[in-house]
Order: structure tokens, then C-alpha cells, then sequence
């Protein structure tokens, strides 16, 4: 893993000490609220519904032991002890206290981690890949790239007053695993037809009020100038983007006003000019921030073989585990979706038993998934059953991934002062519904996303099922929405009808699978089933 | 009027700035008023003869004076650069990383405030119009400014 | 009747206001009639609360039940997490919010 040297780690350093006197100030009454506010959301301090709540950057997904230790140790000592991990490889927490906030972003400065960004209308934390470094099918590891983009964003003078927020994800896998096309700018590496690798680069997806999928901009941008092609694709959108209405600020809403080919038309203009500049950091610079990724030492020689001969440990084996590059070796999802519980939670022991895991058999290495799960990227295959026993006892071997239990769910009304209906307790009672792992199995893939309102931050509209939680007089009332996708056959979610209680929900998604059992050809996901068929039997069932 | 700060030696500039149209209709004046909706290239064959050129923030939140002003400096503007309007002490250093060499900002600015922030932040991640190494190429040589 | 509430400042905790100050507990809370603003302007002046704003409750033999769902969790806490509410003891109080 990348390492801070003095640079990166003054620069942390520095914001943190920036921080501490902007709280004083504020404490004292130098500041006024409206005046603060902007200033503690670019560290990640919001105000929600019961606290402050601080949201900690990972940046692509990729953390180590110790940091993931002092995520817990931050949580028992300054939180109530959990943090919720979120669709955007961050994690969050719920209770923090304004007077402690500078204490935790230096705690946090000590492992090298920060709040910076991530909130406020800049360049966030960028997302990637969850098996960046482990899956066979990569062209290369993206996250040097991430790591280039992280520092090259933190601080950029003239993107820190954009129209709106702005997310940007690195991917070098066909298979995607990050909603790339679902992002402002998505980065997607990939070999050209002679031979060389470079960035596909998708510009304007996003969710919220108006969803899109992000148009590819450029098919092929030589790696050597990411930075100042970036350049251009802000610079235009800094200038152009519209700031007249909050709802049509995102870059999703200029690329589509202007177009796709006249905002690439004018990114082009703009990137002659930029590659003149001098803004790209030269080779030895991207190779030194290679080296922080090189591989970690792989054994050589192991067996691949697995002793199945417990069944629930098989059952875990053929969910949880994926195929990793190196022989011998696989990766392990561990979830954060036990039936009862969360989606996206961990205690403080359970944040420290991932940590212990991953010291002791995934080179000290973790990753956080955009579903909400955490991820061991490179464990021996021998090690997989005591791995197993441990997430067990710790209630984190459910085996679920990608099945109708694994749920992405923000934090809704239960958290969010935005929110207009809950999405926790829905996920809770859909999973409780279908609780029967072997149900679950049968059913097979099928992504439920629950949003608590219209800012999408649980990607409904990335949702085989999505669900959007609205105010009906007052009362919570939720929309349902069908054959979304936020991977590489990336869809928008249709909504079928009227809205439901919360127990109407779980009916209409009964139903709703009913359909999808009695038609499914051989192999088809309940989504592609959806796409062939088409709504009306899911509507004719639902509503009929 | 506002409080100024200037980050220059030479005088400070007294003829009234006219707005980009009426500078394009009859252009003899030397100080110019841009808003964030002016286009900066318009004014690229007069750089030359321009002494200050003001970018209004009409918000603290509109961030589009630091793309003017770095689009003004990449043309080989070297004239004064004001940043005018409403602006947080905590701009400040982006504002200067984009070329502006002067504030005048509605509220009083705390100088102390400002001279702290300034101290703060010794190494910087982007090559910008300020000239500063930023830290990719101090890496390589750590002799660099 | 008309409360008042905001967050506290410092802590972030949900506040309520009681007449002479500010309590965690809404059951404290008193009817702020119209002078809901002025209290708010002066207490945030004071830096005694963030981000106050007037409601509309209901009296109840339980005391003050505000009218939206959204004030009704503040009170209690996360319907989800009632051990981390104000009212750990009381495994149902989410049923009070709905
Ligand atoms: C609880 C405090 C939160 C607040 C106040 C908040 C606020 C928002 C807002 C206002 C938007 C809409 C932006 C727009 O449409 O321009 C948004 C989008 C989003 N948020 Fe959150 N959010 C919160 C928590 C979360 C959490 C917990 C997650 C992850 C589970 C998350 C992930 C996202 C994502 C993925 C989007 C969609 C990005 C897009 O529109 O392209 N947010 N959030
Ligand atoms: S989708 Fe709405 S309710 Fe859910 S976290 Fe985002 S802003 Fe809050």
C-alpha cells in the first residue's frame, strides 16, 4: 500500500492544525454558523439528526491494519462505539462531538488518514475497485492512478468552489464493481487496439433528483496525461456548470444541456491549452507511487485445493470467495449484512477482529466495497476455514453477497436530516422476510438499494430493486423501482407504480420475486428477466 | 467599499474599472471589471495594456474567479488581479494558487487569521500559475522552491 | 402548541427548549407561543444552541409529541438503535415515533 512520505503527511497535518483553530473560532464566536459551515463540511463535519457526524475518507476503498484499528479505536472513544460504511468507500460516524473533531482528524493523521473533502462542493474521495490488486481480469492496478487523483485533487485551488460535489472513480476491469458510469467522471483503464493501456473516460453519471449515465467522453487518453485532461473536464464545468439551481448543478446536467459531443468540443479546446502547461507530474512520480502498490509477496506453489467437507463452510466458500490473480490464493467478502442487523454497521470489536484478520492473513491489506462490505483481498486458500470461523463467531459470515439479503440501505430518517422516509428498518424487514439462506440462494442474484430520499446516496437507481423512501402527508411512504444496474450493464431503475407502506414494500417485492420464479429462463438473474420480459407481468402481479 | 488587501508593491490603481462590453466597445481604459459569466479570453490581446482587472464573487460559494483568474495568469496577464466581493478569510490561499494578487473582500478580513493560513500550508500538490514546485517535482529535488 | 428545539453547540445533542434553557429530554419542553424566533435568534447569538427552529407538537399525558416523524426520532434516537437513545430501558420507544 501506498505510504505517506513527510510531503503528504505535512500536508494532513497542516489541514488538521487548520481545522483546530477554524473550531476554536468557531467555539469562541469568531464565527458565525453560516460562516463555518462550508469550512467544517470540507473536513467532513456535517450536522444530522442527533450529532455531529464525521465522515472519514478511504481513499479507494483500500485500508490497512493499523488504520482500520484506529477506525475502531476512534469509534469506542470518541462514538458510540460503530461506524457505517457507505457506498462511497467512506465510513461514517454518528455521534461526534464538535469540540472533539480536530482531536479525531489528528488521531487520524497519525495512520495517514483524513476527513479532507469529503463533503462540500469539490472533488471527493475517489472510489475504485474493491479487488484492485487481486482480480486476474485487471489491465493494471488502478489505484496508483487513484492515489495520483487523490493528491492532485486535495487542495486544488481552483476546483474547491465547484457547482456541486463532484465523484470520480478509477476501475482496470471490464466487470465493474464501482458504478463507474454512474459517477461525474469515470476512469476506466483498458487497452486500445494497439496494445497500449489508457483511461475510457466517462463524463456526467450520477444519481440524485435526476439520474444518468455517464457518456463516454474520450475512448482512449494516454495515462501520461490524466492529469491534464482532468483539468479541462473541471475547468469547463467550473465555468459552464450551472449555479442558478442547487438541483441543476451536477455535471451530469451541463454534459446533457450542451450535449455530449459539444462538451467534448469544448473539453478538447480547452485540453490543447492545458497540455501546455506543464501539469502532469512526470514518470518517475507515477512510478514512485506505483511502488506503494506492488504486489504484496505471494507464496509461490500453494495447493488450491479446499477442504469442503463442512457444509455451511462450503456454503460461505461458494458466496463470499472470489477468484484472485495469484494461484492459491482468493479473496474473501466478509458482510456487513447479517440478517438483523445494519446494513453497512460494525462495532468497534468486529472493525478490530477485520483488522487482526487481515495482519494475520491478507498482507495487512482491507477494502471497503461500495456495497457496504469489507473485503480481505489476499488470503491463502488454506486459510480460508479459519477465516471463516473467526467472521462466524464475530457475525460476519452471512453468507449472502449480491443475494436479495445483501442490501444497500443509507442511513434515512433513523440518521439523516435529509431524509424523508427510514430505509434501515425497510432493509431490516426485507432481509427478515427472505431470511432463509437457502431461499436467498435460490433466487440468486438481486441487488435491493434503499434511498431514505431523492439524493439517492443508496443508489436506488442503481437497484435491481430500488427503493425510495418519499413524504407522504407526513407519512413515510416508498417507491419502487425496477432493472437498475450500477455494474458494467449499468441501468436506470423504472419506477412501476404507485408508492407502499413499509409492509407494502415487502408484499410487492414477494410478489415481485414470485413473477420472476414462475417466468425465469435457465441461469437468468432476476434482472435479466426483468429486461426480457419486461414490467407489465411485475406490475400485473403487484398491482393486479 | 470593502477592506483591500494587496499582495504587490506598486501603487494601487485608481481609474474606475469599466465592465467587459463597454472595455470592448471602446477600449482606452487600463482596469476592468470581470463577471463570472465574462469570458477572460475575450480580453487576451489586450493583457498588454490592462493594469488591474477586477473578478467579482458575487458568493463566496461561486468558485468561478479562480478559473478567470488562472486562465488570465496561463495568458500572460501580470497586471493586478483583484478578487472583489464576498470572501472568507479561508480563500485566501486558493485565491493567490490562481494568480489573484489582491482582495477586497465586503467583510473586514482578520489578518491574523490569514497570515496563519498562509504560514500553514508549505508544500502544494498542483503546478499552478503561483509558480510553486508542488510536491511532485520537490520529490525529485528537494532543493526546489 | 408550538416547542423550540436545535442541537447543542458543542456536543451536537438534540435540545429542547425549556423556558430557562435547554433540555435533552422533550418531555421539558414548554410552548413557545410566538416567541419561538426571538428565543432562537438570542440563544444562537449566545452560542447556547445550533441551528434552532420552531415546531409543531402536540400535548400528550407522555408530554409533547412533535408533528412531524422527523422531530419524533430526534427525540428518541435511531428507531434502530434504541440502546443509544435516551430511553435504553425501553426496547419499544420506536413504536412511539410512528
Ligand atoms: C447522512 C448524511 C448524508 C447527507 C446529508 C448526504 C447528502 C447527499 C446529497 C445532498 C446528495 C445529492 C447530491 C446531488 O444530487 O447533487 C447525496 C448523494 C449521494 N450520497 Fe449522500 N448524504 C449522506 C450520507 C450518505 C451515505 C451514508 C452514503 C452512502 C451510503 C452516501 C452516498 C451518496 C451517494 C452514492 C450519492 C449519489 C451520488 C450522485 O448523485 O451521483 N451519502 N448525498
Ligand atoms: S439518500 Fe437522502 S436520506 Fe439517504 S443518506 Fe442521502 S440524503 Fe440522507
Amino acid at each position: 500500500m501506498y505510504r505517506y512520505d513527510d510531503y503528504d503527511q505535512a500536508i494532513v497535518d497542516a489541514r488538521v492544525e487548520e481545522f483546530r483553530d477554524q473550531t476554536r473560532r468557531r467555539l469562541a464566536g469568531e464565527l458565525s454558523e453560516d460562516q463555518f459551515k462550508p469550512l467544517r463540511l470540507m473536513n467532513g463535519l456535517y450536522l444530522q439528526l442527533h450529532a455531529y457526524m464525521l465522515r472519514v475518507a478511504i481513499p479507494y476503498g483500500t485500508l490497512s491494519a493499523p488504520q482500520m484499528r484506529m477506525l475502531a479505536h476512534i469509534a469506542r472513544t470518541y462514538d458510540k462505539d460503530y461506524g457505517h460504511f457507505t457506498t462511497r468507500q467512506n465510513l461514517q460516524y454518528n455521534w461526534i462531538k464538535l469540540a472533539d473533531a480536530p482531536d479525531i482528524l489528528a488521531q487520524l493523521a497519525t495512520v495517514q488518514m483524513h476527513a479532507i473533502q469529503t463533503s462540500g462542493n469539490c472533488i471527493r474521495n475517489i472510489s475504485s475497485d474493491q479487488y484492485a490488486g487481486a482480480a486476474a481480469a485487471e489491465v493494471e492496478d488502478p489505484r496508483p492512478w487513484a492515489e495520483l487523483l487523490r493528491q492532485w485533487s486535495t487542495f486544488h485551488p481552483e476546483f474547491l468552489f465547484l457547482p456541486r460535489k463532484f465523484k470520480i472513480a478509477v476501475v482496470a476491469c471490464e466487470e465493474d464493481r464501482t458504478a463507474v458510469q454512474l459517477h461525474d467522471i469515470g476512469l476506466q483503464l483498458h487497452r486500445n487496439d494497439s496494445g497500449e493501456v489508457g483511461f475510457r473516460v466517462f463524463v456526467g453519471g450520477g444519481m440524485g433528483r435526476t439520474p444518468m449515465i455517464a457518456p463516454v467522453i474520450r475512448e482512449f487518453l494516454p495515462k501520461a496525461q490524466l492529469i491534464s485532461y482532468l483539468e479541462a473536464c473541471l475547468r469547463v464545468y467550473n465555468r459552464f456548470g450551472r449555479r442558478d439551481n442547487l438541483y441543476k448543478a451536477r455535471i451530469k446536467i451541463l454534459v446533457h444541456e450542451l450535449g455530449a459531443d459539444e462538451y467534448r468540443r469544448q473539453v478538447e479546446e480547452e485540453f490543447l491549452h492545458t497540455q501546455t502547461l506543464g501539469l502532469d507530474a512526470p514518470q518517475a512520480e507515477f512510478e514512485r507511487i506505483a511502488a506503494g502498490f506492488a504486489p504484496p509477496a505471494f507464496e509461490t506453489g500453494l495447493s488450491d485445493d479446499v477442504d469442503r467437507s463442512d457444509p455451511d463452510f462450503a456454503v460461505w466458500l461458494d458466496k463470499q470467495v472470489a477468484a484472485h490473480k495469484a494461484p492459491g490464493y482468493a479473496i474473501v467478502n466478509i458482510s456487513l449484512k447479517p440478517t438483523d442487523g445494519i446494513p453497512g454497521d460494525a462495532s468497534s470489536a468486529q472493525i478490530d477482529l477485520m483488522a487482526d484478520l487481515a495482519e494475520a492473513y491478507s498482507f495487512g491489506e482491507l477494502r471497503i466495497t461500495h456495497a457496504q462490505n469489507v473485503v480481505l483481498p489476499h488470503v491463502r486458500k488454506a486459510d480460508l476455514q479459519a477465516i471463516w470461523q473467526k467472521l462466524d463467531a464475530a457475525g460476519l459470515a452471512t453468507p449472502n453477497l449480491d443475494l436479495i439479503g445483501d442490501i444497500i440501505a443509507c442511513p434515512g430518517l433513523d440518521y439523516c436530516s435529509l431524509a424523508n422516509a427510514r430505509s434501515i428498518p425497510l432493509a431490516q424487514k426485507i432481509a427478515g422476510r427472505f431470511g432463509d439462506l437457502e431461499r436467498q440462494r435460490d433466487l440468486g442474484e438481486l441487488k435491493i438499494k434503499i434511498s431514505g430520499c431523492i439524493n439517492a446516496c443508496g443508489h436506488h437507481h442503481a437497484g435491481h430493486i430500488g427503493i425510495l423512501g418519499v413524504d407522504r402527508k407526513g407519512e413515510e411512504n416508498y417507491q419502487l423501482s425496477f432493472g437498475g444496474s450500477g455494474a458494467e450493464d449499468a441501468s436506470l431503475a423504472k419506477i412501476i407504480g404507485p408508492g407502499f407502506s413499509e409492509d407494502g414494500v415487502v408484499e410487492a417485492i414477494e410478489k415481485a420475486v414470485g413473477v420472476y420464479t414462475s417466468l425465469r429462463a435457465d441461469g437468468e438473474r432476476f434482472l435479466d428477466t426483468y429486461r426480457r420480459v419486461g414490467e407489465a407481468p411485475f406490475k400485473e402481479a403487484i398491482y393486479g | 467599499m470593502g477592506d483591500l488587501i494587496r499582495f504587490r508593491d506598486d501603487e494601487t490603481h485608481e481609474e474606475p474599472a469599466v465592465t467587459l462590453d463597454s472595455f470592448l466597445e471602446q477600449s482606452n481604459a487600463t482596469a476592468i471589471r470581470l463577471e463570472p459569466t465574462d469570458d477572460p479570453r475575450a480580453l487576451i490581446p489586450f493583457l498588454d495594456r490592462l493594469s488591474l482587472i477586477e473578478v467579482a464573487f458575487p458568493k463566496f460559494r461561486d468558485g468561478r474567479g479562480f478559473s478567470i483568474a488562472s486562465i488570465l495568469r496561463e495568458a500572460g496577464y501580470t497586471g493586478e488581479l483583484r478578487a472583489a466581493g464576498d470572501i472568507l478569510v479561508d480563500q485566501i490561499v486558493p485565491l493567490r494558487r490562481c494568480g489573484f494578487d489582491a482582495i477586497l473582500s465586503e467583510a473586514e478580513i482578520d489578518r491574523e487569521v490569514a497570515a496563519k493560513l498562509a504560514a500553514l500550508y508549505g508544500n502544494v500538490y498542483q503546478k499552478t500559475v503561483d509558480g510553486r514546485a508542488p510536491v511532485w517535482a520537490r520529490r525529485s529535488d528537494p532543493t526546489h522552491g | 402548541m408550538k416547542i423550540l428545539t436545535g442541537n447543542d453547540l458543542v456536543t451536537g445533542d438534540v435540545t429542547w427548549w425549556t423556558g430557562d434553557g435547554w433540555s435533552r429530554h422533550i418531555e421539558h419542553a414548554v410552548d413557545v407561543d410566538s416567541q419561538g424566533e426571538a428565543i432562537a435568534a438570542a440563544e444562537e447569538a449566545a452560542r447556547r444552541v445550533n441551528g434552532p427552529y420552531v415546531i409543531q407538537a402536540t400535548m400528550t399525558e407522555a408530554g409533547p409529541r412533535p408533528a412531524h416523524i422527523k422531530d419524533r426520532i430526534r427525540a428518541v434516537g435511531p428507531t434502530v438503535r434504541p440502546d443509544l437513545g435516551l430511553k435504553p430501558a425501553d426496547p419499544t420507544i420506536g413504536d412511539w415515533v410512528i
